[in-house]
């Protein structure tokens, strides 16, 4: 069931995400001047504001970075609200170092370890005797959030680590220091920085779409069932060619 | 209109004009406080006072700010350390001994650097000051207490050297001439009689110029590196109350307690420039010259 008065206006009600939200926003933008008659707004709040819009019925596409729990589900349910899980994007973060370290290569457990403060110097991965310096992000960010969930596991960053607000930031500050790690979404390497290796797997977008790669996660667009008027139009926009494109220009993976 | 009734309008319009910076002010401190005091109901005012741990998006989150209001503090001091005796001694020389054209050039060349924007002087810290100190030290971060206590210095510099100038301007001539009549030199007159009568003003000035760096927030931001761990040499990162809340409160929710923790750390700053006004209150007030040298 759609909600009837959101779709006879041609308008579509986007909310959740706030890692989604720049595609959201471009795929939006494109689609309207492609076609006048569709009215897109777009909020964000998280994920999980998200799907609890679409529950509630006062959204018609939740983006969400992660996919339904089975509580929501539950609700959902109770609600007579079926989620439709849309996946659109792989959000894949790639640890990055000065290009002049000779590691090119760890694990999940090492990166962990250094990011909670644990593991100090970088000859106690194989590289030479210098002292770790850890860039992390702002809280906010869903870089972040893709971090804390793939590599930390719910451990805490150490209070050591540094803050930068956006990954440009983190490339430029990398770029120019020898003792420096960082992590970035993988639309953001360049050749200013020295992308590692996680578990001996390169991140690329093969990987990535594969799942091999083990920083990676799917992001999501979840309808009330299968979609039509406007919304489906939305959601085939985002999967067709020019929605993939805008998924890359934005710094994630296409999903195929 | 009686000529009477035309002052006592005019005189209350100027008393209006006046009151709306009080009220400005008054409204501020009621809405800094009424949003902050919610986390007092999560945490004691002890625990996050001087709590070390600052994470406030964990589940369950925490709320020390001891690492930030030591940040604060910190980078407060090292600029402070650097700033007063530049500015204090270009006002000397300005007020005392630079001729009228060299003068002329100086006090406002130093004035404007009051207008260099903060973020420009961040935006030097990071991409100028940062490489030059990890290239030229081999340190692990360019983006630390001692590039932050710089730029704050720069910006301290100008409220010091030109309000000690004033002191220092105010001095009166009879002083001086007292001085000279009893076969002092220049240097002395300066060190034993000009300056200890400026004494105040320029106590006024220093504190004001810390007051400006401990709420700075760009510089802080950009170039503090971040860090909530407390500092253990001056070439860590920190991260100083205004930075917390200018990085954190755009994601925080809406009256949750991430939200009141970081109006909690603006009242404890409040508190903290507040108090620099008052010192610097009260040392004008109670060391005020008073007296003077004419017959």
């Amino acid at each position: 069931m759609m909600s009837g008065t959101a779709l006879s206006q041609g308008r579509v009600v986007i909310k959740g995400s706030t890692t989604v939200l720049p595609v959201a926003q471009a795929a939006a933008e494109a689609l309207m001047k492609k076609d006048p008659q569709v009215q897109v707004s777009i909020s964000g709040g998280g994920s999980g504001d998200g799907i609890k819009a679409l529950i509630d019925r006062i959204t018609d596409i939740a983006t969400s970075s992660r996919d339904i729990k089975p509580e929501e589900s539950a609700l959902a349910k109770s609600h007579g609200v079926k989620p439709l899980a849309h996946k659109v994007a792989i959000d894949a973060i790639v640890p990055i170092v000065h290009p002049g370290n000779p590691v090119s290569n760890l694990s999940v457990e090492q990166l962990s370890l250094i990011y909670q403060g644990k593991i100090r110097n970088w000859n106690e991965v194989g590289g030479e005797n210098r002292k770790i310096v850890m860039i992390s992000r702002d809280t906010s960010s869903g870089t972040y959030e893709s971090w804390q969930e793939k590599i930390l596991h719910g451990a805490k960053v150490s209070p050591r680590s540094q803050l930068q607000v956006s990954s440009g930031a983190i490339v430029q500050l990398i770029s120019r220091n020898r003792f420096a790690i960082g992590y970035i979404g993988i639309g953001y390497v360049n050749k200013s920085v020295k992308a590692l290796k996680v578990n001996g797997i390169e991140a690329t977008a093969e990987n990535a779409q594969s799942g091999k790669y083990p920083v990676a996660r799917p992001l999501f667009m979840f309808t009330d069932g299968q979609p039509g008027g406007p919304v489906a139009s939305f959601i085939k926009f985002m999967l067709g060619r020019e929605g993939q494109k805008i998924v890359a220009r934005e710094g994630f993976v296409p999903i195929k | 209109m009686s000529r009477k009734l035309k002052e006592i309008i005019i005189k209350n319009i100027f008393f209006l004009t006046a009151l709306v910076s009080v009220a400005v002010l008054g409204l501020i401190m009621v809405f800094i406080f009424r949003e902050a005091v919610p986390i007092f109901r999560v945490v004691s005012v002890f625990d996050f006072l001087f709590g070390t741990q600052w994470y406030p998006t964990y589940k369950p989150p925490e709320f020390g700010i001891l690492p930030l209001i030591f940040g604060s503090l910190i980078v407060t001091f090292f600029s402070t350390l650097i700033a007063v005796p530049i500015g204090v001694l270009s006002a000397i020389y300005i007020s005392e001994l630079a001729r009228p054209w060299i003068k002329e050039i100086f006090k406002p060349v130093i004035e404007l650097l009051a207008g260099i924007p903060s973020v420009v002087l961040g935006f030097f810290g990071l991409v100028i000051i940062a490489p030059w100190l990890q290239d030229t030290f081999d340190m692990p971060t360019g983006l630390n207490i001692i590039n932050c206590s710089m730029m704050l210095a720069l910006m301290a510099v100008p409220t010091i050297a030109s309000i000690s100038e004033d002191a220092l301007y105010a001095v009166p001539r009879e002083f001086k001439e007292a001085s000279y009549a009893l076969g002092a030199t220049k240097a002395e007159t300066i060190i034993r009689v000009v300056v200890p009568a400026a004494v105040s003003g320029i106590s006024t000035a220093v504190i004001l110029g810390m007051a400006r760096a401990i709420g700075e927030t760009m510089v802080v931001l950009m170039i503090g590196g971040g860090a909530t761990a407390i500092p253990e040499g001056i070439f860590d990162s920190v991260r100083p109350m205004p930075a917390s809340i200018a990085a954190e409160m755009g994601e925080a929710p809406f009256r949750g307690l991430h939200y009141h923790a970081l109006f909690a750390t603006g009242a404890v700053l409040f508190m903290l420039t507040l108090a620099f006004n008052l010192v610097a209150d009260y040392i004008s007030h109670r060391f005020r010259q008073v007296g003077s040298g004419t017959l």
